[in-house]
């Protein structure tokens, strides 16, 4: 298996008016050809940035700081602004939580994936038209040349999810960014559209980091995960490692806060206190605070992301004499 | 017997749409279909569906916000749209609500203290130089304290401004509190936190809850009893053990199938219900669910299936489940 995308010790900042907001702190993950890699954390951990730095789709107020996003060999943060035009939507493409806002109302379906197309390639209106067809068809839409005529606001949530995911395969990407692609949706919709994410990388070839909050999308549709907090990488690996073996209390202290059947009447594991709203500006690991294994070297240090396994990476010290 | 809270008799909520003024017949969303059910004193009721299925709705004609179009409801065996003035009044005390979300249920130009005495100033029950006191004894009922008092919602977590919602809530001693999705714009640790918060608050003041939820494990772990609704109507109803152990009704198996589970050992194809949810201005004929249903028969396309009783306690709206499938 090749590796199709690596992100090495990226660190972003933001400008806000109280002052710079450190989001990303060390953020250092891979991502295989053809697997589907899970970014999974709370609000405000950078899983969202992160994905956008990939792509350099961020407002002005932030900058990287430092890091490379290595793709295919080449360094998508330092090449020129059309270079980076030329892999968005092309090389890499981004759907996001609502499709709704993601989508223009004022244009048909058909129109705007066409468009979509034809910036990308070189065709004729007519091929275009034929490829849209092609991979509205592709990602289970029925009765394509209606949906095709038809307007955002005419579809229901679900359907405008499957036209963003069309729109995001129209030119054939080898890497598909979702953010939060079902969490605007209904369980039975959602298993949709998990559905059809798991069998893009079969049926497209296609690489997807699934951006999620939820521990339960992410067992059932991920090969790796990287789990985030306070915009590092606390613990990375394969999915059935951290799900079963996880050595980051932070990873162990949000599985179980997970509500499971048979759980009832009892007390749910909590992770006490929040999340820290500027966790650069914390010295030492950010879970710190909120850890019960934590001692005096965590609060001055920040641990380093240790290896334990071929592919399990932790950022804590209780696990560095495992460490390889 | 336990003693009913909340007995809801054949609701039935039509919503008119904008338009058919001039041209033609008005029309109307059909948000509830004849819903029967009651709330015992002291269980948490747990109220499942996907959106527009009306779960909300009936949330809010049991807090008399909006009225039914037909049946009714009655609180403590009295039916709230006959009351007027005082006798309204102080009954409504006895109802409180949670929404989903804090940040857009609390008024952003009131400091915590304000917003949780307001209930206390609205209904006069507490002499001026009480009312810190009091608001002071809710923050810390809910995990918060006098230094929250002169914050404003925007200046703290979600999870905090929940907290303040629910010492709102708490803040005329209601004997039902609806929680409309309490917890759906948490992260999942704070969710934990506030789901213990409201199991304590349960406990120590005997409350009632309907907790409202398309997070079935959430709802799975909270409630005693569990009703499912699809398209206005309830199709399946039961104790929280058997709804999850034993669902019955073939939406309520395909809901429960494609949640995701958070186990990788056991990961298994997730129950795939093709097709999307009907509109509710042009429900289906015969059973509501029969567009997506793999059973389905002529039967289904005709008549409506009956929300008959196969156990006490254990109501499908079917006409394929019998006795022989408990």
């Amino acid at each position: 298996m090749t590796t199709l995308l690596e992100v090495k010790d990226l660190f972003l900042e933001f400008k806000t008016s109280q002052g710079i907001l450190k989001a990303l702190n060390g953020i250092t993950f891979d991502v295989n050809s053809g697997e589907v890699f899970g970014l999974v954390g709370e609000t405000g951990c950078g899983k969202s940035v992160t994905g956008l730095s990939i792509l350099r789709l961020l407002p002005r107020s932030a900058s990287i700081r430092r890091g490379e996003v290595i793709f295919n060999g080449v360094d998508l943060l330092k090449i020129s602004q059309d270079e980076i035009e030329s892999v968005r939507g092309s090389k890499i493409a981004m759907i996001f939580q609502d499709p709704s806002s993601s989508l223009n109302p004022v244009f048909t379906i058909g129109s705007q994936i066409e468009r979509v197309v034809r910036q990308h390639i070189k065709v004729t209106r007519q091929e275009a038209a034929e490829q849209t067809k092609e991979v509205l068809s592709a990602v289970g839409l029925p009765d394509v040349k209606r949906i095709m005529d038809s307007y955002p606001h005419e579809l229901s949530g679900g359907m405008q999810q499957r036209v963003m995911i069309a729109m995001a395969l129209s030119c054939k990407p080898l890497l598909l960014i979702a953010d939060e692609p079902t969490t605007s949706l209904d369980v039975t919709i959602q298993a949709q559209i998990l559905k059809l994410l798991r069998n893009l990388q079969k049926n497209f070839n296609v690489s997807v980091i699934l951006i999620t909050h939820n521990l339960g999308v992410i067992a059932q549709t991920c090969d790796h995960l990287a789990v985030l907090y306070g915009g590092r990488v606390a613990e990375s690996g394969p999915t059935e490692t951290i799900f079963n073996q996880a050595l980051h209390p932070y990873t162990n202290g949000l599985m179980n806060a997970i509500p499971r059947p048979g759980g009832r009447g009892r007390k749910m594991a909590t992770i006490p206190g929040t999340v820290p709203s500027n966790p650069g500006a914390l010295t030492g690991c950010a879970f710190a605070k909120r850890c019960k294994f934590a001692f005096d070297r965590c609060v001055v240090e920040s641990p380093p992301l240790y290896r334990v396994d071929d592919n399990h990476h932790v950022a804590c010290f209780l696990v560095e004499n495992q460490s390889k | 017997m336990t003693t009913q809270l909340v007995e809801i008799q054949s609701i039935s909520k039509q919503f008119r749409l904008p338009g058919g003024w001039i041209s033609g017949k008005p029309r109307y969303v059909s948000a509830l279909a004849d819903v029967s059910m009651e709330i015992a004193v002291g269980e948490v009721f747990g109220l499942v569906g996907e959106s527009g299925c009306g779960k909300t709705t009936l949330g809010r004609i049991i807090l008399h916000l909006i009225e039914p179009t037909s049946g009714q409801v009655l609180f403590d065996g009295i039916d709230l749209t006959t009351q007027k003035g005082a006798a309204l009044r102080s009954l409504r005390k006895q109802l409180q609500v949670v929404f989903q979300n804090p940040l857009s249920s609390l008024s952003p130009r009131l400091k915590v203290e304000q917003i949780v005495a307001e209930p206390l100033v609205t209904h006069h029950s507490l002499p001026g130089n009480q009312m810190r006191k009091r608001v002071v004894e809710l923050l810390e009922q809910v995990g918060l304290g006098k230094q929250h008092l002169d914050r404003f919602p925007h200046e703290m977590s979600g999870g905090q401004c929940q907290r303040v919602a629910v010492a709102r809530a708490l803040a005329l001693d209601p004997k039902l509190i609806i929680l409309d999705e309490p917890t759906s714009s948490l992260d999942v640790s704070v969710q934990a936190q506030i789901i213990n918060l409201l199991e304590d608050l349960k406990n120590l003041h005997g409350l009632t809850y309907l907790f409202i939820s398309h997070d079935l494990n959430i709802v799975q772990h909270i409630s005693d009893r569990i009703g499912v609704m699809y398209l206005g109507k309830l199709v399946e109803l039961g104790t929280s053990e058997n709804i999850f152990n034993k669902p019955l009704h073939p939406y309520t198996k395909a809901l429960f199938g494609a949640i995701p589970l958070a186990v990788v050992d056991r990961r298994r194809e997730l129950t795939i219900l093709e097709g999307n949810v009907p509109s509710p201005v042009n429900p289906p004929s015969g059973c509501r669910f029969h567009t997506r249903c793999h059973l389905v028969q002529d039967i289904c396309k005709s008549d409506q299936p009956e929300f008959r009783q196969l156990e006490p306690g254990r109501f499908v709206a079917c006409h394929f489940v019998s006795k022989s499938d408990l």
